[in-house]
């Protein structure tokens, strides 16, 4: 057993849990943030995308005993009160989903995606997103909700400082 | 249009969705609940000599476990194909029996042999593991060609020769005579590509028993929970029908692999049962792929007979269809009544015959994929009619047009009657949104950059919205294909649907209450959409097969249709004015021609405090309706797909993608869109990167997203759409559904561009770069020794 300490969302928790415990794990079953998933066995798919310390990591690859101490933000961490994330706000208005089931990992490495170029075309988005599987959308929308809130969020906006 | 039919309206279940508050079966955790972690099977073909669990009863936290002999000992019952088909010399197929955990034999790699339970998942893995079974190996028929070889190793003693049906639809002799008659002959052999559907959540359940009651509930990722209520109870005994709840709550995508009932989630009924416990079983994704059914598998010989005016005159297909170790619940329906009736695709071609052998084989069973059938067909019809126009020297355009279906309601010589469709309309849209006339230029250009582009198309057309329920009956199907609805009007005037449709991405939350705000004009904020639980719906049949708009949202129509007449009575009564002077505006009842008008919610009030009602009329507004259709739905399009090959690497991108579809009535775009790009992005991956593979010995070669191709982002082009609109006119809506389309046309139009490109026929799918890097360099050859 391994006693973890990280902030998660903002909240500073403690857990003793076993040292095969899987981040995802932790999230999911440990803290109860069902909003991270889980697709695959391989690390392929990045359902499970949450940030480590402002970096999208799959929660899938990293124990829980490996970011004791670190910042973790999941997809239930991003909207601020009622206002959502520009990103969260783009899939919406996009419609960037269908079952839904990809997008908390799709709208974190979208931020991540945002966060990491200064200027974002259709081909880089594709190309970033290599490790996010969707099979519902054929990722028409994705794409188009990614660039548009990269638009957004170069604006500038409160949620984004705030992550 | 305001929020009704055609509206853009965003989706209301997104809130919940992008801020991580769904909730999918694995969200979901009960009060004392134990994990459940399946024993599977190396071997694609093993004798069980015995099992034992000894050491894993040590391991901390086992629980219990259950084998196949505890299921036979429990009484529970094997799981059923539901859809008879007769081979053409009259005799039933052969479907051998799918015990749920088979104690003696295993036909695939990944068939479950013992469910261990234990405190937590970690622990039932480490048990699971400690569970030693020997088997004493068998030789296995992995390769499906070789099924029907004299010799081959035998599946089941039940069908003999792996044959379970030797099945044929048409006129034979019909046909044979149009091909002694014809000009011009033209011959193809095809293969589908066997696919995984790989919806991104894993299949999951979770079984809990109430001993008091002796009540069960599931909670379990399906597309049809009433479907697989009545499977649990009627077939698999697993509980009396009234005694079990099966819910199935936000399931992440499904495209046919969640509609059937697997061995997992009635084992995990049965445990909860034994162990008095609740058991979660989740499916890791290896899992999937080795047990979620599979789709298509076919070989296929075709051949096209046309007269000397271009004419097609004979169509004759012979298909080998692979539906692996078991029959699954809609394995013989699938590549027959579903893949032979839209073999005439959107020509007058007048002698059509399929014969389909249906083969069992040592691999995951096969049963219904997005499109089901119609991918097949599809791509049978629009391969072989670009390669005819190719080698007559016509262009495949105007081949296609030679031989468009014109006059309505047409006959096919294949059981189908086809509603109206403007063929060429979207054959015009379609060239127009592709640059057709461009595309010589952008092949120059790109040649002189060293690469090689080819233009490809498919003019498809499908059915769907299952189904008339006589019909489908007449044809073997063992339940009724219609959809039930109910509309529970509020006494404040909010509304609630409850549908047996079911949304698994589909956005039903949303069109469903565009319909309800269409019809009463209230807004689409007040209407609730309930589904997928069978204790608040009294039945559905759930979705597939593109079947929620025709049928589901045609049930909610009818059902509308009764509140709508019973609120003009009772608006009627209040306004003293006859009910059929009444209209419904814009969330108000009125007098026609009159100012008098009363809300929807003082209509709705009066309803339910009853104070003051016409005689005979009882208090409330609530209406029931089952719905089953007349006859399918015609869905159609154009697709266009220009790829650009390079000539180095065999690298195909896909550089352009047009779709024109006709699905009737629209009722809202943004979903109809996305419909479609999942559809074609599943049809570009077949035509391009996905194929299942097994070795000789049985073992699935391509069992992870490492080795299993699905498309990612940078794999797809974005999609350029366009639509024609022809309402159904059989529908209470005018909808003809819009789900598999893409699946259906898209890989047909790709595979054309690329032999387009390379200047051969010869090119099976997934077209990967090693195979036209390897046609590349046999159309070069030629050109070398020159
Ligand atoms: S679950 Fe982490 S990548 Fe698939
Ligand atoms: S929305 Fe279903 S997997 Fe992406």
């Amino acid at each position: 057993m391994s006693e973890v300490k990280l902030t998660v969302n903002g909240r500073a928790v403690t857990r003793d849990v076993e040292d095969r415990t899987l981040l995802v794990t932790l999230l999911r079953e440990h803290l109860g943030l069902t909003g991270t998933h889980v697709g695959c066995d391989t690390s392929q798919c990045g359902a499970c995308t949450v940030h480590i310390d402002g970096h999208a990591v799959k929660s899938c690859t990293v124990l829980a005993a490996q970011v004791d101490g670190s910042e973790v933000v999941t997809i239930e961490g991003l909207a601020d009160g009622a206002s959502l994330h520009p990103m969260q706000e783009a899939f919406r208005t996009h419609h960037g989903l269908q079952c839904g089931f990809c997008t908390p990992g799709m709208i974190m490495m979208g931020i991540d995606i945002v966060q990491r170029h200064s200027s974002l075309d259709e081909e880089t988005i594709r190309k970033e997103l290599e490790g996010n599987i969707c099979r519902c959308t054929g990722y028409h929308n994705i794409v188009k909700a990614i660039k548009a809130a990269a638009d957004d969020m170069a604006v500038g906006t409160p949620s984004m400082a705030a992550e | 249009m305001g929020e009704g039919i055609g509206a853009r309206v965003l989706r209301k279940e997104d809130q919940r969705f992008i801020t991580g508050k769904g909730r999918y079966t694995d969200d979901i955790s009960e009060r004392d609940m134990t994990h459940g972690v399946f024993v599977r099977s190396p071997h694609a073909h093993a004798r069980i000599r015995s099992i034992d669990a000894s050491e894993a009863k040590n391991v901390p936290g086992f629980v219990g476990i259950v084998t196949g002999q505890d299921l036979i000992d429990g009484a529970i019952g094997n799981i059923i194909c539901g859809w008879m088909i007769y081979s053409k010399d009259g005799s039933a197929m052969k479907a051998a029996p799918w015990k749920v955990m088979d104690p003696e034999i295993v036909r695939h790699v990944g068939q479950p042999v013992a469910f261990v339970v234990a405190e937590t998942r970690a622990a039932a893995v480490d048990a699971a593991e400690a569970v030693t079974v020997d088997y004493e190996e068998l030789p296995a028929l992995t390769n499906f060609h070789h099924a029907l070889d004299p010799g081959a190793v035998e599946v089941h003693p039940e069908a003999p020769g792996n044959l379970i049906c030797d099945w044929q639809l048409g006129d034979e002799a019909a046909t044979d005579d149009a091909f002694a008659k014809a000009a011009h002959v033209v011959e193809l052999d095809l293969e589908q590509n066997r696919l995984v559907p790989n919806a991104i959540e894993p299949r999951a359940a979770i079984a809990s028993y109430n001993v008091a009651e002796e009540h069960y509930t599931l909670n379990t990722t399906s597309q049809n929970p009433h479907v697989a209520r009545l499977c649990l109870s009627a077939f698999y005994n697993v509980a009396p029908e009234h005694k079990l709840r099966v819910i199935a709550p936000d399931v992440g995508g499904g495209f046919g692999s969640k509609i059937y009932i697997y061995p997992e989630e009635i084992t995990c009924l049965f445990a909860a049962r034994v162990l008095e416990r609740p058991v979660k079983w989740v499916a890791d994704r290896s899992e999937s792929f080795l047990t979620d059914a599979h789709g298509r598998d076919h070989k296929t010989k075709a051949k096209l007979a046309l007269d000397a005016d271009l004419k097609f005159t004979g169509l004759k297909v012979e298909t080998i269809a692979n539906i692996g170790a078991y029959m699954s619940l809609f394995s013989s329906a699938t590549p027959t009544y579903l893949y032979a009736t839209l073999l005439s695709g959107q020509y007058t071609t007048p002698n059509i015959y399929c014969n389909v052998k249906l083969v069992y084989s040592h691999t995951t069973p096969v049963d219904a994929y997005r499109g089901a059938g119609r991918p097949e067909a599809t791509f049978v019809v629009e391969r072989i009619v670009e390669a005819a126009a190719r080698k007559l020297g016509v262009d495949p355009i105007e081949l296609r047009r030679k031989n468009f279906i014109r006059e309505f309601p047409y006959q096919t010589p294949v059981l189908m009657a086809y509603d109206p469709t403007d063929f060429d309309a979207l054959v015009e849209k379609g060239l127009a949104h592709a640059d057709h006339a461009g595309f010589p230029a952008r092949r120059a250009e790109a040649e002189r950059r060293g690469k090689l582009r080819g233009m490809g198309f498919s003019c498809y057309i499908e059915a769907c919205g299952l189904a008339p329920s006589k019909a489908v009956g007449q044809l073997g199907g063992g339940v009724g294909q219609w959809e039930s609805a109910e509309v529970r009007v509020n006494p404040v005037g909010t509304i609630e649907i409850l549908t047996g449709s079911h949304s698994h991405g589909q956005g039903h939350e949303t069109t469903f209450a565009q319909v309800v705000a269409d019809r009463l004009g209230v807004p689409v904020g007040n209407v609730a959409i309930v589904h997928g639980d069978t204790d608040k719906i009294q039945f559905g049949m759930g979705s597939y097969g593109s079947r929620s708009g025709p049928v589901g949202m045609g049930a909610i129509a009818r059902a509308l249709d009764k509140v709508e007449a019973k609120a003009k009575v009772i608006a009627g009564h209040l306004m003293e004015a006859d009910p059929s002077d009444i209209v419904i505006e814009n969330g108000e009842l009125k007098v026609a021609g009159t100012d008098r008008k009363l809300g929807w919610h003082e209509m709705t009030l009066a309803a339910y405090t009853a104070h003051n009602l016409p005689d005979g009329i009882e208090p409330g507004l609530t209406e029931k309706a089952f719905y089953d259709p007349a006859n399918f739905t015609f869905p159609a399009g154009c697709f266009v797909c220009e790829v650009e090959i390079d000539p180095d690497t065999g690298i195909t991108r896909v550089v352009r993608f047009v779709a024109v579809d006709d699905f009737g009535v629209i009722v809202n775009p943004n979903v109809v869109e996305g419909q479609v790009h999942g559809g074609l992005a599943q049809g570009i991956g077949q035509a391009l990167y996905e194929g299942a593979y097994y070795d000789d010995a049985g073992q699935l070669l391509t069992g992870s997203y490492m080795d299993y191709c699905l498309p990612r982002a940078d794999d797809l082009p974005s999609f350029s759409l366009d639509h024609v609109e022809t309402p159904n006119p059989n529908n209470p809506l005018g909808v003809k559904g819009c789900g598999e389309a893409g699946a259906i046309g898209a890989p047909a139009a790709v595979i054309n561009a690329v032999t387009d490109a390379l200047r051969t026929e010869a090119m099976t799918m997934p077209a990967t770069p090693e195979k036209v890097w390897r046609a590349v360099q046999a159309m070069r050859a030629p050109i070398a020794a020159e």
